[in-house]
């Protein structure tokens, strides 16, 4: 008996999860980001000690579920700032006035390249491009270089692809082959990339590390992003003529709390020491000019030059009609 | 005269201890759904996606995969509760554990394990890895009523010639009906809601009602037809509940609960094809496991522990924000939390069920039927539905930690019910009413009748609860805060990032979290209570 009294003492010990957080500081700012936001510990600690400020990170899901959350909460935000919004979605981010305006001084240092308006409300904090990945030891010297290759017979059952109805990817390459062939001639091309074997599978997860011939599978062509290269030292390429632009956002909340604070966060999103770690933190590429990419990216994954895009309302209006076209076309 | 008065007392005391747990659903559960829900339905259009023709064909192959599923782990699952219920063989309880394994696992990890077999997805791959996840449950729901079942009539059913099979079939089977029930139940509603296999194993092909829910709430933000699917949802889940409900309802007896130590014999005869059968079970439960930790250790450049060592960073370049370790020990915490509260509802409950049902109160139905429906209801509809309810309990409920433990114990409280309750109810009345013509208070009738014949159930159902709140996925990645995740937020995270060391990693961390459950597993059943001939 006095045995099950320690074990369970120790249980209730182990126990209690939400037992130790800390008191509510006054200047603490709640930063609202998608799953795949990271940042160097010691560059928040910095901020934190030059500015007084806690950073409070709160996770919602990838860009769209983020999008979704802040519209439905935009009467009693969930924080202050938020960061992840991606050029999909902005928007409706915009349309439904979840951001506040904020005429950051910091962004005037290279994310205007990539505003979605002008009105100051979103500012662009990092590029990440998604790009054919092509793994060259199993294409032995033949490689693709643009969309048209790969409906060459030499390219047949060679490509794995995303559903843009459940991947992010998925979409973002759907929508260049939009911008590239038109809103008319993209289902001609879909076609011939059907009748050349193209594989379709539900996420990233299982095109990159399942089907990728780089990881584990047979298909030497993948649908990735233009910096999974850099994580694959110098194994794989990205073709660089097969990009769609995807820029992630960052504005302060128009119902914020602390809407003070909040701006100097957004600046420091903005500024040389976060956007300097961004790459090496989220695979992404630095919005802010004059930031250095780590070495090996240099080689291994550059910013694609001359990527594809679209504009964002049209992209909120057509998204939809588009995927579900995409869906008989492909898997009809 | 008086009686009536008394048994009316009796039934206004019980409805009034149903409070609690009905208080607690209503609170974390029928609010948030409500209030998401009636948000859709406001902006119009239901109708209209109500007579869309896929509409109903998502509901029909939703309904039938999770069907097939079920028959599929009812199947295979009950050869391994006659083993663990009834066969004295040695390493039994490794056995019990390693049966617990798959449940705990990342439907994303298993998805990709079965692409390997079947490398294009479809529906048999579906049903397989459903049944693969829930042949736990089975396996524990049968084998806590089963191990306690007299022998004795079955022996007679023998004695008087009856085969094995014709002893089974009407002596046994009719006696484990309940717990059957039960068991299909929950695997039925968790097959129904099944999110990642669907979504990896469909080859994208294959749509049921909640990955759609899921998709028009989160990335189309179309919450009218989220909410015509969700009352669709609810529906079905209603009517195969109150379908369940109403075959167990005469089904339910009072057997004589005996202790598993005298029942259980060694084989013998026929028993060994089942022996065999469930040798089989467990070694195809095995087969994907076996593989995560062979991957866990391969690289491109031959056999490493880099993934295993990589468990003490917090992943390469800092993909995660705690390390591995520490999100291990979280995820225990947090598991304690949520078993713990779902042990007090979900004990109440059971108890107060079955209070009720001997008054022979009405609400005895509609309590159980509640009780059931987090397991029907898509986590992304609770998930949602917290973002616009819980900023109106003090502090802002929405981003508190405490969120992540109560939204498990939302899973996990319905499983320890229907683990519970069959072997509650089954304690024969007459025991009690003797106890208490002694003179024994009802608190003292409950400690020194039920709690001694159903004890050894309420660790089993406590474990088994641990264990599926450490895998629990759904609502966790949904609430859990990226300074605290649990194993499976981080293994996600894991997979969701290039470079070979994150996908390594990934792997051990999948490694790391069966062991753990195996250890809890083991640790749990080490806890003996008092109990008939157990102790």
């Amino acid at each position: 008996m006095r045995r099950i009294f320690a074990v369970c003492a120790a249980l209730v010990l182990a126990g209690c999860s939400a037992g130790t957080s800390t008191a509510p500081q006054s200047r603490e700012v709640a930063l609202v980001t998608h799953d795949s936001f990271a940042v160097k510990p010691e560059v928040l600690e910095e901020f934190r000690k030059s500015s007084g400020i806690t950073v409070k990170q709160i996770a919602s899901g990838d860009a769209g579920e983020l999008t979704n959350k802040l519209v439905l909460t935009k009467a009693n935000p969930i924080g202050d700032v938020a960061f992840g919004v991606d050029s999909t979605f902005a928007s409706r981010a915009l349309s439904e006035g979840v951001f506040a305006e904020y005429a950051s001084p910091e962004a005037a240092k290279g994310a205007q390249r990539y505003q979605v308006d002008a009105t100051g409300r979103l500012h662009a904090v990092d590029v990440g491009d998604v790009c054919l990945n092509i793994d060259p030891a199993k294409l032995g010297g033949v490689e693709p270089a643009s969309y048209e290759d790969l409906t060459d017979p030499r390219f047949k059952d060679k490509l794995v692809v995303e559903n843009p109805a459940t991947s992010s990817p998925g979409l973002a390459f759907l929508l260049g082959t939009i911008a590239k062939f038109g809103e008319n001639g993209w289902q001609d091309y879909w076609t011939k990339l059907k009748a050349n074997g193209v594989k379709v599978v539900s996420g990233w997860e299982e095109a990159y590390n399942q089907e990728f011939s780089a990881t584990k599978g047979d298909r030497p062509i993948v649908v990735s992003y233009a910096s999974s290269p850099s994580a694959e030292g110098g194994k794989t390429k990205a073709v660089l003529d097969t990009c769609y632009r995807q820029v992630e956002y960052a504005g302060v909340l128009s119902g914020a709390k602390n809407p003070e604070d909040a701006r100097k966060v957004l600046d420091f999103l903005l500024g040389e020491q976060f956007q300097a770690q961004v790459a090496e933190q989220m695979y992404v590429y630095p919005s802010r000019e004059g930031v250095a990419l780590p070495e090996s990216w240099a080689k291994d994954a550059p910013l694609p030059p001359n990527p594809q895009t679209l504009p964002a309302d049209k992209v909120k209006d057509n998204r939809e009609a588009w995927v579900e076209q995409w869906r008989k076309l492909v898997q009809g | 005269m008086a009686q009536a008065r008394a048994g009316l007392r009796s039934r206004t005391g019980w409805s009034a201890a149903a409070l609690l747990p009905l208080a607690f659903l209503g609170l974390f559960f029928a609010w948030p759904v409500l209030a998401i829900v009636s948000l859709g339905l406001r902006e119009g259009g239901v109708a209209g996606a109500l007579v869309a023709g896929d509409t109903w064909e998502l509901v029909g192959f939703t309904l039938g995969q999770a069907a097939a599923s079920t028959v599929v782990a009812v199947v295979a699952g009950l050869p391994v509760a006659f083993v663990l219920a009834r066969c004295r063989i040695r390493g039994l309880g490794l056995v019990r554990a390693a049966v617990m394994v798959p449940f705990v696992l990342p439907t994303v990890v298993v998805g990709l394990a079965f692409r390997t077999f079947w490398p294009d997805g479809g529906v048999l791959p579906i049903v397989l890895a459903n049944a693969f996840f829930n042949v736990a449950v089975v396996a524990r729901t049968v084998g806590g009523l089963w191990a306690h079942t007299d022998r004795r009539a079955e022996d007679a059913a023998r004695a008087l010639g009856a085969s094995r099979p014709r002893a089974f079939l009407s002596v046994v089977l009719p006696a484990l009906a309940p717990a059957v029930g039960s068991a299909a139940a929950v695997v039925f509603l968790f097959c129904a809601t099944s999110f990642g296999v669907v979504l990896v194993l469909g080859g994208s092909r294959y749509r049921t009602l909640e990955t759609e829910i899921y998709l028009r709430t989160v990335e189309l933000f179309d919450l009218s037809g989220a909410a015509a699917l969700s009352l669709l949802q609810f529906l079905a889940v209603l009517a195969v509940l109150v379908l369940g409900a109403l075959a167990r309802r005469r089904r339910e007896t009072a057997l004589s609960l005996r202790g598993r130590e005298e029942l259980a014999r060694r084989p013998s005869g026929g028993e060994r094809v089942v022996v065999a059968a469930a040798g089989l079970v467990v070694v195809a439960l095995l087969t994907p496991v076996v593989g995560l930790v062979t991957r866990s250790l391969s690289t491109r450049d031959g056999w490493s522990f880099a993934g295993y060592a990589a468990l003490a960073t917090r992943g390469e370049r800092g993909t995660l924000a705690v390390t591995g370790i520490d999100a291990a020990v979280n995820s225990l915490r947090t598991a304690f939390d949520a078993t713990l509260v779902a042990l007090v509802v979900g004990v109440f409950s059971a108890v107060v069920l079955v209070g009720l049902r001997r008054s022979g109160a009405r609400i005895a139905e509609v309590l159980d039927t509640a009780l059931m429906l987090p397991l029907g209801v898509s986590a992304v509809t609770v998930g949602f539905g917290y973002l616009i309810t819980m900023d109106a309990l003090p502090g802002d409920f929405r981003t508190s930690p405490l969120l992540v433990p109560l939204a498990q114990a939302l899973v996990v409280t319905p499983l320890i019910v229907r683990m519970v309750l069959p072997v509650l109810r089954a304690v024969d009345e007459r025991l009690r009413q003797a106890a208490a013509t002694l003179g024994a208070s009802p608190w003292r009738v409950w400690r020194e009748v039920d709690l001694p014949l159903t004890g050894r159930s309420l660790v089993a159902a406590a474990g088994f609860g641990y264990v599926v709140a450490l895998g629990e996925f759904g609502a966790t990645s949904f609430l859990a805060r990226p300074d605290a995740p649990t194993l499976p937020v981080v293994i996600a995270r894991l997979m969701s990032r290039p470079g070979e060391l994150n996908s390594q990693m990934a792997y051990a961390a999948c490694a790391l979290l069966m062991v753990v459950t195996v250890g809890c597993v083991l640790l749990i059943e080490r806890l003996r209570v008092p109990s008939s001939g157990e102790f």
